[in-house]
């Protein structure tokens, strides 16, 4: 009676196996590793790298455990940490040679030192919270709204060229907090107005107002009009993060949307907040000036007389160009840049989108300057780089720029990535900081796993005295609920924190009721008379309904946490959860197996180790 | 070895009034506590910021509160930490500061005036996440009672779901009232801890009205009292088992965790301790004045009884 089918045991023993595969690689500790990754878009890091990352290493005599590829980027496994400096400079050296403007990331890194046979299975020991490996946490705070003021400025400028444009006399053009006013003395004007700015400006709701000679046209941004520009800001504002965290040399930074309108940044490892911070907040600048590509004059500068007004600046392709030092135009003119094609000839081409003042400019500018050259520069930390530089064909008005010609589709791409790189798309606040010392890191890790440990032996040495046989059992069931557990967040690679880890031991010392239950349920029914065998079948039976009113309960608690958690909270819960679900089984499903695999097959049981049982004297209220 | 030898069924419910009396003087104490001396919230949940250092040797908090007097900070509190080396020192959130560079610059500052300071962590909360947080602390409450309300009167009775979510209701309110009279700090974790032990305590409560149900559908002649009477000491030995085995888990925590873990582990002691009380001897009583009897369940255990034939009972 107390016999499981083969194949439960044969469930109960797969599941413990894929625990402990799972569990394993948390014991094997980390080893010292260097990173390689690309620092800029237009970089990619492949096979390629690989190979020079080993040939490197290979002429500089250092040896190494193992090079390998994966989405982050080349990744070397060294013995000690001091193989590891050497390693982080010989590549250093090898892949930014030119220390002021690098394109690649070295980074020190740890990667787990588990055996690759593990590792391809994908088992990695579990992810630690920045509360655990030390490291700085931010939360951004994108500023919508001016990200939709800074859209209706540029819309505004749009809407007088517009009706330039048409020759529509207007008597003003505004912005009034989140609406844009056009003032006309006459309504067929502004009849006309209507129809010319709905079909240039698709985007906008317009009313009309006002009445006599004060005719008014408000316009407002439609909703889904103001979510794109909400999304699209807080996607390049991203995008901007992850360019400028790539210059502090952090191994695996974490970038993430939060929301509607935050951003978390967490940068484990860094120590330094106040350059972090710097470098977060920092806007670079996109210049457009003139290229002075006067005979003579680049050989002059290079050999160290620049022409007077003049400087040197490198174009991405590594070429030098002579770049006058009058600044034409700066970054804050220019509203959009989005990669496209050429209507006529389908090239490839970059979109530029100025605002009014930008296209004023620009107008006057490709004027006098047909057949000139001119150069757009992107000034980060003082230091410029040529991001294009293309020839001016013809008159420019409009505010509307496209760059085309000898571009692939890929370095639109990147071209318009790096113009719109250079700024915020929306300003950001952050409203959350920490930051975790190392060592601070490290302890939280002893103390968690000391808590549980000692936890864990207190109630193993009462359950073992109380309950004996049945006592160990339970240790056991225990002990397989820590490792399913373990093992499952490891395999998800859910953020283990400290919460997490008082989760973990908070959990076990509830899951413990349910063999109480158990074990208690069992005298119960010895007490009563009932032979072993019985009382372990109906100690299982009665006790599992009451397992699972009790156990959903507390999920009911763990999935609020979960739902409205956020940070520490969340960490606790997601642990809280999933240990709930691996009590269920261990300590239903894997005790009973052990319990049968011990009592099972005694057909003339007549007595368990369940403790003494000790029975009553009087019956009570005439009870059986 | 057995630690119960209970002869008789213990007569709880005589003196169901004494104990209902004791938690609503427990429960109004605590509720004058709560409003009089008020929770002392972390800076999770006021915003600020919040500097951990620590020292090799012992720290001299004098010095420390004098070279940010000097650097021109107001209203901060310099605090040891756990042990003497370590400090935390607190800024209330100000207006016209710029209050994410406030770590640097105290940074500074002590490295002029008490040097040897190793930072060992930063918290800075602006405003609006700190109001956040208290308003899903609230919706995560109230989601938990409700599911459990649901629950328990699906699986039970509208009157055992009631008088469960009262009695550890009441639970919360004493926990809290602890915080505030001693004013330990109330941090996020402590609010889990909170919630956490919110799902554990309703367990007992369901662990003994399981029994109620099963006494009231197999012995027939036995008054209410006499019922909830029986449950409760059939269960009180696990009960007891198991509060005290998480217990030690949590005495664990208490010793080996350290300051992060300290209030939670208060918490969650506080709650296992009254949460034996509450769900045994305060929903007992109230499931009886709200007159639970043996009618109800014998028709209500017509219906159940298809859908579950046990009623799974401990």
């Amino acid at each position: 009676m107390n016999r499981y089918p083969l194949w439960k045991y044969i469930t109960v023993a797969i599941a413990l196996v894929l625990g402990f595969v799972y569990t394993l690689p948390n014991f094997f500790g980390e080893s010292p590793a260097v990173q390689v990754s690309s620092a800029k878009a237009t970089i990619k890091v492949d096979e390629k790298a690989k190979n020079r990352v080993e040939e490197t290493l290979k002429a500089a005599g250092i040896t190494h455990d193992g090079i390998q590829l994966d989405f982050n980027g080349v990744k070397t496994r060294l013995k000690d940490t001091d193989t590891q400096l050497k390693a982080k400079d010989v590549l250093e050296k090898a892949f930014n040679p030119d220390a002021g403007d690098p394109q690649y990331v070295v980074a020190l890194n740890l990667l787990t030192a588990s055996p690759q046979w593990l590792t391809s299975l994908h088992a990695l020991p579990m992810y630690l919270g920045l509360d655990l490996r030390g490291g700085v946490h931010f939360l951004l705070q994108v500023d919508m709204k001016g990200a939709i003021t800074k859209k209706l400025d540029s819309t505004s400028a749009d809407l007088r060229t517009v009706m330039r444009d048409k020759n529509l006399r207007h008597s003003g053009v505004g912005r009034e907090g989140d609406r844009l006013v056009v003032r006309f003395r006459d309504t067929e004007t502004r009849d006309k107005a209507r129809n010319a700015i709905a079909d240039s400006q698709p985007d906008l709701v317009i009313v009309d107002q006002g009445e006599g000679s004060d005719l008014k046209l408000v316009a407002t941004l439609k909703p889904q009009a103001q979510l794109k520009i909400g999304e699209f800001a807080l996607k390049q504002n991203i995008t901007t993060l992850h360019n400028r965290i790539n210059e502090l040399g952090v191994a695996e930074p974490v970038i993430q949307q939060q929301g509607t309108d935050r951003i978390v940044v967490q940068l484990p490892g860094v120590q330094d907040t106040a350059k972090a911070k710097d470098i977060l907040g920092r806007t670079a600048t996109l210049e457009i000036r003139m290229v002075d590509d006067s005979p003579g004059a680049l050989e002059a500068a290079m050999a160290g007389n620049a022409p007077f007004g003049t400087e040197v600046y490198n174009e991405r392709g590594g070429q030098p160009l002579l770049v006058k030092k009058q600044v034409v135009l700066t970054g804050d003119r220019l509203t959009d840049a989005q990669p496209g094609f050429d209507n006529q000839t389908n090239e490839a081409a970059v979109h530029l989108t100025l605002d009014s003042a930008g296209a004023r400019i620009f107008k006057d500018i490709t004027r006098e300057s047909i057949g000139k050259r001119m150069a757009i520069l992107l000034i980060e930390k003082g230091k410029g780089e040529v991001v294009t530089a293309p020839v001016i064909r013809s008159e420019i008005a409009g505010g509307r720029v496209q760059i085309s010609g000898r571009m692939s589709t890929m370095e639109a791409n990147d071209t318009a990535l790096l113009l719109r790189a250079g700024s915020l798309a929306a300003p950001m606040d952050i409203i959350e900081e920490r930051t975790i010392g190392p060592s601070l890191g490290a302890d939280n890790i002893k103390k968690g796993f000391h808590s549980t440990m000692w936890g864990f032996a207190a109630i193993a040495v009462f359950m073992i005295i109380y309950y004996q046989m049945f006592g160990v059992v339970s240790v056991l069931a225990l002990a397989s609920n820590l490792l399913l557990l373990v093992a499952i967040l490891s395999l998800l690679q859910a953020t283990l924190t400290l919460p997490g880890i008082a989760a973990i031991a908070l959990t076990l010392g509830m899951a413990i009721d349910a063999n109480v239950l158990i074990n208690e349920r069992i005298r119960e029914e010895l007490r009563n008379g009932m032979p072993p065998q019985g009382a372990i079948s109906e100690g299982y039976e009665r006790a599992f309904g009451t397992i699972l009113d009790s156990n959903i309960t507390t999920l009911i608690a763990g999935l609020a946490l979960l739902i409205f958690g956020s940070g520490p909270i969340r960490g606790f819960a997601v642990v809280h959860c999933l240990g709930i679900l691996t009590s269920i089984f261990s300590s239903v499903v894997v005790s009973r197996a052990l319990v049968n695999l011990i009592y099972g097959r005694q057909k003339k049981l007549t007595k368990v180790a369940i403790g003494q049982i000790w029975k009553p004297t009087v019956t009570v209220n005439g009870q059986k | 070895m057995e630690f119960f030898r209970i002869n008789k069924d213990i007569p709880f419910m005589r003196h169901a009034l004494k104990f209902n009396i004791i938690s609503l003087v427990t429960f109004l104490l605590a509720v004058v506590f709560l409003f009089s001396k008020g929770l002392h919230l972390s800076v999770e949940f006021t915003g600020g910021t919040l500097i951990e250092v620590a020292y090799q040797e012992t720290a001299d908090l004098e010095k420390i509160r004098g070279s940010l007097g000097k650097a021109g900070f107001s209203d901060y509190s310099v605090q040891n930490f756990g042990s003497s080396k370590d400090v935390m020192i607190r800024l209330p959130l100000k207006s016209d500061q710029q209050s994410a560079q406030l770590g640097e610059s105290v940074m500074k500052s002590l490295h002029a005036e008490a040097p040897g300071a190793e930072l060992r962590r930063v918290e800075f909360v602006g405003p609006q996440v700190g109001k956040e947080l208290a308003e899903n602390g609230a919706m995560a409450l109230l989601l938990v009672v409700i599911g459990i309300v649901i629950y328990l009167a699906f699986r039970f009775e509208w009157r055992f779901s009631v008088s469960a979510i009262i009695a550890n209701l009441h639970d919360v309110i004493i926990i809290l009232g602890f915080f505030a009279f001693f004013q330990w700090e109330f941090s996020l974790s402590v609010l889990a801890a909170v919630l956490a032990v919110l799902g554990y305590s309703v367990n007992e409560s369901v662990v003994v009205f399981d029994r109620v149900r099963e006494t009231f559908k197999k012995v027939r002649g036995l008054t209410t009292p006499e019922v909830l009477d029986h449950a409760i000491t059939s269960t009180i030995s696990r009960t007891i088992i198991t509060h005290g085995s998480t217990q030690l888990m949590v005495l664990s925590m208490l010793i080996f965790g350290g300051e992060t873990l300290y209030y939670f582990s208060l918490a969650l002691t506080i709650g296992i301790c009254f949460g034996i009380y509450s769900s045994v001897l305060v929903a007992s009583p109230l499931v009886m004045w709200l007159g639970v009897s043996r009618e109800q369940f014998i028709t209500k255990t017509k219906v159940i009884e298809g859908a579950n034939e046990d009623g799974a009972v401990v």
